[in-house]
């Protein structure tokens, strides 16, 4: 008995030191994508930063002074080591660290996309197991109806029907979310919060119903299923004690999948509610052609998303023995 | 939204029915080769969403390439005079800020969508599946390798990388399809990988190397054409969201630029206009074809799946 147990630990131990080692090699490699590909900008970095009526002697004396005239992989290897201390680089065009303009915007962003995907998921997962369990029936049809939609809508499309529907035609929430920059200003004005939320929570919804419904699908025609109705449990300890659990496993993985997603969704609503989020910020950055910011904004959501897919793998081999083994 | 690449919902515990592994010479001769696809097409018809779905397709490809020949209306300079006018007999859905006709500006940006569309998903998707399996083939090292570098890719929220890469080359068409595809091309490339992983163990794949066939000669002949049913329905659903991602550059302001246009960057001036009220005309034409469109490709994408499974069951 002793001796099963320590290996099961030996194993997941193996598991998460090579998952571990290969989300470093992936690290290395978005770093080096997102920054070649941002120092491709025609012209250069210091002719976004100057302006195109900067002389030639202005570029040479301002590249010398901030090292943009060394190789690029000296300049690559420098970005680096600073991000390896927790550095994300001088934003030239702000003349403040990028770290600080980042901050605030990136917790704002956590907060709404928190709420509004745990609303969707609070929607999304019970109904989809409700729709497996009456699949084919009336309300399981108009679910997926919906669901179809809402996984065929740009984010932005949904966004701009609820502000034309709810704020524009019916005036009941404001069109705008809250304009406080402080969190705490921000979560004093719920209602304007909604529509954001709402949009989040649509698009969320469609997308965790439909794959909660084919997971519960898989997972009732189990054998274990069958030995658990065998052995007298009532139907709700077989769904939610046996079928739900086993069903939420693959959740998991598909839940840190997701994580660009619903990042890169954000750009989307923070447009179009103006909610001054990192979605927002990185716009705006694209805008000025902002390198440094865009930069430092691609590289932290990227990897939020490693953390988060890391995280969800090892929830999953924890969750479920048999991953460890392949 | 369709921007996350499409896991299957049934996730890795299905287990598609494998094909029996040898047929005898005298069912060889009565199943002809096209009679599995003319199951596979009636296991297709069957899906009514499909068809309705396919239908609309072609719907929409008629009304955009064929439309302007016979609803026909200035496109290409500013009609100053017909500024936002309401739908009446000349302009069936209005006009838009610059006076364009919303009919037939639906009917230039949906070539546009519908070009891009299917350029960036067949590019993604060819590049891509040899990518996989060539990976998939290798194994070992190559391998690790090649598939980090799909992970990378896939990790990256692709919409910023999108809205980097046209900030900085103010594309046109063409680049935008291959901006589409150099972001799309991880998700069918892991699919095929997974796929040639299990093809690669098969009898037919080694007597390519018994017969001293090259192993180009085993991926290209041999491995690929087996997960073209893969591959396909890949490639639909990568249709669909290929022209939601143009779409949503267009509606941040980077797309097809003007005077020609697309789905997305009509919807932008509408966005404009929503607070002043009442143009309704500027936000459901373009935004419900999109849905449409989207949701068409990807029922039909599900009933390819459904098609190539059931082919495989039967054959």
């Amino acid at each position: 008995m002793q001796v099963a147990a320590r290996s099961g630990v030996d194993a997941v131990t193996g598991y998460l030191i090579r998952r571990l080692l290969q989300t470093v090699v992936v690290t290395v490699f978005v770093t080096i994508i997102v920054f070649g590909l941002l120092h491709a900008i025609p012209g250069g970095e210091v002719r976004a930063i100057l302006g195109v009526r900067a002389s030639p002697l202005e570029i040479r004396n301002f590249s010398r002074e901030w090292g943009f005239d060394q190789p690029v992989y000296v300049q690559y290897g420098k970005w680096l080591w600073q991000l390896l201390h927790g550095n994300f680089g001088y934003d030239l065009k702000f003349n403040a660290p990028v770290s600080t303009l980042m901050w605030a915007p990136l917790l704002r962003t956590v907060v709404l996309a928190f709420i509004g995907t745990g609303v969707g998921l609070l929607i999304g997962i019970p109904l989809g197991v409700f729709q497996a369990v009456r699949r084919y029936s009336v309300v399981d049809n108009v679910v997926t109806g919906i669901s179809f939609i809402g996984y065929g809508s740009p984010t932005f499309f949904v966004a701009l029907l609820l502000v034309q529907w709810f704020a524009i035609d019916a005036h009941i929430f404001p069109a705008f979310a809250p304009s406080a920059t402080s969190l705490a200003g921000i979560l004093a004005d719920p209602v304007a919060l909604i529509l954001p939320v709402a949009t989040y929570a649509f698009v969320a919804f469609a997308l965790w119903s439909r794959y909660m419904r084919s997971s519960v699908m898989d997972n009732i025609v189990q054998d274990y299923v069958r030995t658990a109705r065998s052995k007298g449990a009532s139907e709700r300890r077989v769904l939610w004690g046996h079928i739900f659990r086993n069903s939420l496993i693959s959740i998991v993985t598909l839940l840190g999948l997701s994580l660009p997603v619903v990042i890169g969704g954000s750009i989307f609503i923070e447009f179009v509610f103006n909610y001054p989020g990192m979605g927002l910020l990185f716009y705006n950055a694209a805008i000025n052609t902002d390198v440094q910011l865009m930069l430092a904004i691609t590289v932290l959501s990227t990897l939020i998303t490693i953390l988060g897919n890391l995280l969800a793998d090892i929830g999953y081999a924890v969750l479920d023995p048999r991953v460890r083994y392949t | 939204m369709a921007m996350m690449p499409h896991a299957d919902p049934a996730g890795p515990g299905t287990v598609i029915p494998e094909a029996p592994p040898a047929v005898s010479a005298a069912g060889q001769i009565q199943a002809k080769p096209r009679s599995m696809f003319r199951r596979g097409w009636e296991v297709f018809a069957e899906n009514k969403l499909a068809l309705a779905g396919l239908g609309f397709v072609i719907f929409v490809v008629l009304f955009c390439f064929v439309g302007p020949h016979i609803y026909s209306t200035p496109q290409a300079t500013v009609q100053t005079q017909d500024y936002l006018c309401h739908p009446s007999g000349a302009h069936l859905l209005g006009c838009d800020e610059l006076g364009y006709d919303i009919v037939g500006r639906l009917m230039v940006g949906g070539q546009n969508d519908i070009e891009v569309g299917l350029a960036a998903a067949f590019i993604a998707c060819l590049f891509g599946s040899i990518y996989g399996a060539v990976s998939g083939f290798i194994g070992g090292t190559v391998d690790a390798f090649m598939m980090r570098i799909v992970d990378a890719i896939l990790s990256i929220p692709f919409v910023f990388v999108l809205v980097v890469l046209a900030r900085l080359f103010h594309p046109g068409t063409v680049e935008l399809i291959g901006l589409i595809a150099v972001t799309y091309w991880p998700a069918p490339a892991r699919l095929v990988r997974g796929e040639t992983l299990t093809l690669r163990t098969r009898e037919y794949v080694a007597a390519v190397k018994v017969a001293g066939g090259r192993n180009s000669r085993a991926v290209l002949r041999h491995v690929m054409p087996n997960a073209v049913g893969t591959i396909i329905v890949q490639a639909t659903f990568a249709v669909a969201d290929s022209i939601v991602i143009l779409s949503s550059l267009g509606f941040l302001g980077f797309g097809i630029q003007l005077p020609s246009t697309d789905w997305g960057s009509m919807l932008s001036s509408g966005l404009n206009f929503i607070q002043q009220g009442g143009y309704w005309w500027l936000i459901y034409p373009a935004g419900l074809l999109i849905i449409a469109t989207v949701v068409s490709f990807n029922f039909i994408g599900d009933a390819l799946r459904d098609a190539f499974e059931t082919r495989l069951q039967r054959r």
